[in-house]
């Protein structure tokens, strides 16, 4: 089993999308498709943008094993308040400088969700969200 | 089509990348990054006028190798530099998102979708 660990801080759009870099060419050396890696990545990705654009720090920790990817992201902030709501494609809570540089257009989370084989969301508000993202290797 | 022929249509200039590179046979025009990361395709132009660090990183999270940027689009060194460690072809073009996605569809190009 390998495993890796990113700190995320929020705010920080420079650095946004480094660990879904990092993990991308971890994965590349593993030989795993390319198809499913592109599902990772982009489900790693838009949680990472979620991190920066909404939380205050997070944390992604990466277990890669013979049959499954899990990913788990923990961030330390507002939380959502109505995940229903949040999973709709179109709804946002995103500022406007999320929204000038490409995102924000309420699409993550279901965008996430298509991509894993197993998602799960849970979130306290003014505390954090926490999501769960397991896609099979097999 | 490839990337030398691509930038001659638009008047281009290959800012990062081989010219001589690429089986390129479809393209995509957004400037919601949002939008390009629900895309499963392969072999995609990505045409935007959103330049920034984080639609080259969208296009490495997307397997898209060739970014066209319209609106002559200035270009930061830290996007080339993304886009060169990531083996991307960057091509800025004066002409407009409208004007770029018009020259590629006549000469071949389709669209995803």
């Amino acid at each position: 089993m390998m495993e890796y660990e990113y700190n995320i801080t929020g705010g920080d759009f420079s650095k946004a999308g480094f660990a879904s870099s990092n993990l991308k060419k971890a994965l590349k050396q593993l030989n795993i498709p390319s198809k499913l890696i592109k599902r990772i990545v982009i489900a790693l990705y838009e949680a990472e943008m979620n991190i920066v654009a909404h939380a205050y720090e997070g944390v992604i920790k990466v277990e890669i094993t013979p049959e499954k990817i899990y990913i788990n992201v923990k961030d330390k902030g507002p939380g959502i308040e109505d995940i229903q709501q949040a999973m709709e494609d179109g709804y946002s809570t995103a500022s406007e400088e999320v929204r000038e540089m490409g995102f924000g257009a309420g699409m993550g989370l279901s965008n996430i969700k298509n991509n894993a084989d197993d998602f799960e969301i849970v979130s306290t508000v003014n505390e954090g969200t926490e999501l769960k993202i397991v896609t099979k290797i097999s | 089509m490839k990337i030398s022929e691509i930038a001659e249509l638009i008047n281009g200039e290959i800012l990062t990348g081989n010219a001589e590179n690429g089986h390129l046979t479809k393209a995509f025009s957004s400037d919601l990054m949002s939008d390009v990361l629900t895309l499963e395709t392969e072999n995609t132009i990505l045409i935007t006028g959103l330049a920034n660090l984080q639609a080259i990183r969208t296009a490495e999270m997307s397997d898209i190798d060739c970014i066209i940027f319209a609106r002559n689009k200035k270009v930061m060194e830290d996007m080339v530099n993304l886009a060169k460690e990531n083996n991307m072809v960057i091509i800025r073009t004066p002409c407009s998102v409208f004007k770029t996605s018009g020259k590629l569809y006549n000469a071949g190009i389709e669209p995803i979708f």
